[in-house]
């Protein structure tokens, strides 16, 4: 086996092989960062949706709650095939890359809600309290007290969650999407032996993975000494 | 092209779903097991471990918390047999499962046994437990309490995580899913029901596992 | 016209009640000191002023005016008559005290930046901080901080001060220096409601005294009235505790 793998290594690491896994490995991580991005926007209109106490709003409120428990309950790939089949099934021409995003979008709506919810009631109930005594609004109280404060707590978890998503784009392999997993399959069926192939699969996420994880404490040790600014 | 929404096709499906939601827990229960017995195994060598174990144990968490568990599982149903090692796709997903979780709960136990004050194990020492009761008065007791949330929580992503056997044709609730599916091509009244069979199972799960903890443990999870 | 009035108020914390049925009346500029053991809903009240908590029974009465907690518009202008400083002092911990006495006037009251700048470097100095205005409140004392929430709190331009245990979290070598900037205002004629402790001090500025146990006005008079000569059985209980520290 090891005489087998020794000499496929010359041609699985030609050219546009090393093209190919190379675009594909950025498509793994443009599908986490820009799922997780988008995610985190919309789910910070959530958080602050879930801090509102206007009566007006209690639907919305609602159906923020709703969205946040339900989409963090249900796995990524069947979260993957019900956005795969509602845009086919209803006509919707999309690219299969923009609907695992979708898909990656939604989950991280609903997780960074939660996350950055935790991080804005983190901040102690004494600044809401005089915020509001003085007459600032809510969007007022998070924009100029609450999340200022708020951040350096948001931001390691936050930053986690879209390492941790970079594993799960895996799953989007089941739909077509040209991401690592997908390419990996591909030179599989072109004749590699699986051994390498999917050796060299688990590499390539690992090297993308473990130096963002690493990055990942840098940035929370260094926020956490910042803390008290 | 339109489609309207006919449930009625895929209600009769529902005790088959059910039974692979069964299924699933039963798979991440297997894999969960095995793997706290991995992370046991791992933890303490970190904690208590000589200067070559300790390596070893930290390149296998690093591995397998850094490389998706899909690919994991690849390698072990596709690879394997290379080297003359015949997995069963279930016996596939089911290590891949059991080594990826042991790597997980290494570290959440290692953070457990490491949250044990030494105050708590001297004052024990001082009204003179013996070594192995002061383990089992003390010790025990207190990492359980402190274990028991990340571990629940691990369980419950771990059944989650058993979605991804359907791509190896095991039978559980994705994978029936997909069979339903491919029966009644109603996709997306199948995979609604799937989702909210996941849901279901998923707070069933954590309500029993908060109500347990906190009766034996004294431990405080939130449901919701 | 009084100044401020509360007719019967009563308040719960969900089934946890509170305050059960307190009337006050305040003037143009009294002071009035409000004591007790603690639980007893002196910083309640105080609280229900401010909006923090709404009343489930009773009245509130602004220079005649009734004030409705249940409407958003009425409780914001109450907030506009009434300035808190809170025990815990409750300073933005990401801004400088000059940006802590600045912030509300510029953001809320929309004031230009260039008049409130001044005025809240005029309200530091009167306090005995005009030299720290760009300090962060981690790099000041628990007194520098509550003089900094005063501060605050008169950038406002409040009618009515209310003043909730300001010295209650202060190390004893820092109170005077609060207490100091309070006798400035009520020298001014500032209205003001004081929650302390401090009874030498209340004794001192206020011209009432309301003694609260239990969420209601046991008994309210002058200070030597009340803590030389009350009339209940509890208020002597409390001020001969208080008082033999």
């Amino acid at each position: 086996m090891w005489q087998r793998l020794a000499s496929e290594l010359p041609d699985f690491f030609g050219y546009y092989n090393v093209i190919f896994l190379a675009k594909a490995a950025l498509a793994t991580i443009a599908l986490s960062f820009i799922g997780s991005l988008t995610g985190a926007v919309i789910g910070f209109g959530a958080a602050v949706v879930r801090l509102t106490q206007a009566r007006a709003l209690a639907t919305l409120r609602w159906a923020t709650v709703l969205f946040t428990e339900l989409f963090r309950r249900i796995p990524f790939l069947v979260t993957l095939m019900l956005v795969f089949f509602v845009f086919q099934l209803s006509g919707f021409d999309l690219p299969l890359f923009v609907i695992a995003l979708i898909a990656v979008f939604l989950i991280a709506t609903a997780y960074l809600a939660e996350i950055i919810r935790a991080g804005l009631e983190s901040v102690h109930r004494n600044q809401w309290d005089a915020a509001a005594a003085m007459n600032f609004s809510l969007p007022e109280t998070i924009r100029y007290i609450v999340l200022p404060q708020a951040w350096r707590v948001i931001l390691p978890p936050a930053f986690g969650f879209f390492i941790l998503f970079i594993k799960d784009t895996a799953l989007a392999s089941q739909i077509g999407v040209i991401e690592l997993t997908y390419a990996g399959k591909v030179l599989n069926n072109k004749g590699f032996s699986a051994a390498l192939v999917f050796g060299a699969l688990l590499v390539i996420y690992f090297l993308i993975s473990y130096p963002l994880a690493l990055l990942g404490v840098r940035l929370e040790a260094w926020l956490a000494a910042s803390r008290t600014r | 092209m339109s489609y309207t929404l006919q449930f009625g096709q895929v209600w009769p499906y529902l005790p088959t779903l059910a039974a692979g939601a069964l299924l699933s827990l039963q798979i991440a229960f297997l894999a969960f097991c095995g793997g706290l017995l991995i992370g046991t195994a791992g933890a303490a060598a970190l904690s208590f471990g000589g200067t070559w174990i300790r390596p070893v144990v930290r390149v296998y968490v690093v591995f397998f918390t850094n490389t998706p568990q899909l690919v994991q599982i690849y390698f072990l149903y596709f690879a394997l047999p290379d080297a003359g090692i015949l997995l069963s796709s279930f016996n596939a997903v089911l290590l891949g499962m059991t080594l990826n979780a042991g790597a997980y709960l290494t570290e959440i136990q290692r953070a457990g046994f490491e949250s044990v004050h030494l105050a708590e194990v001297e004052a024990a020492e001082v009204l003179g437990f013996s070594r192995w009761q002061q383990i089992l008065y003390v010790i025990l007791p207190h990492v359980a309490r402190v274990l028991f949330p990340p571990l629940s929580n691990q369980y419950i992503l771990m059944t989650l995580g058993t979605s991804m056997a359907a791509i190896f044709g095991v039978e559980e609730l994705t994978g029936r899913a997909f069979n339903v599916n491919a029966q009644t091509f109603r996709s997306i009244e199948v995979f609604s029901l799937t989702a909210a069979l996941y849901v279901i199972v998923t707070f069933a799960a954590t309500a029993l596992l908060a109500v347990t903890g906190r009766l034996a443990f004294r431990a405080k999870m939130r449901i919701v | 016209m009084q100044h401020l009035e509360l007719a019967d108020v009563s308040a719960a914390y969900g089934a946890h009640r509170v305050l059960n049925g307190v009337s006050l009346a305040l003037d143009h500029g009294e002071i009035m000191g409000l004591i007790g053991p603690s639980g007893s809903g002196k910083s309640t009240i105080l609280r229900v002023l401010v909006g923090l908590l709404k009343p489930t029974a009773g009245q509130v009465r602004i220079d005649g005016e009734p004030i409705d907690y249940g409407s958003a518009a009425d409780v914001a202008k109450a907030r506009e008559r009434c300035a808190i400083v809170f025990q815990q002092y409750n300073l933005f911990h990401n801004m400088t005290a000059l940006e802590n006495v600045t912030i509300a006037p510029i953001k809320i009251k929309k004031r230009p930046r260039a008049d409130a700048t001044a005025e809240g470097s005029r309200l530091l100095a009167k306090v005995g901080l005009g030299d720290k205005l760009s300090w962060y409140p981690d790099e000041l004392s628990g007194g520098q901080q509550q003089r900094v929430a005063i501060a605050r709190a008169l950038a406002l331009k409040p009618e009515i001060l209310l003043l909730d245990e300001v010295t209650a979290a202060l190390d004893p070598e820092l109170v005077s220096e609060v207490l100091d900037s309070i006798r400035v205002l009520a020298r001014e004629g500032m209205t003001m409601l004081v929650v302390s402790h401090e009874m030498g001090f209340i004794r001192e500025v206020a011209s009432r005294v309301a003694f609260i146990a239990d969420g209601r006005i046991v008994e309210m008079g002058m200070p030597t009235h009340i803590f030389d000569a009350p009339r209940e059985q509890r208020t002597a209980e409390f001020v001969s505790k208080i008082l033999r520290h």
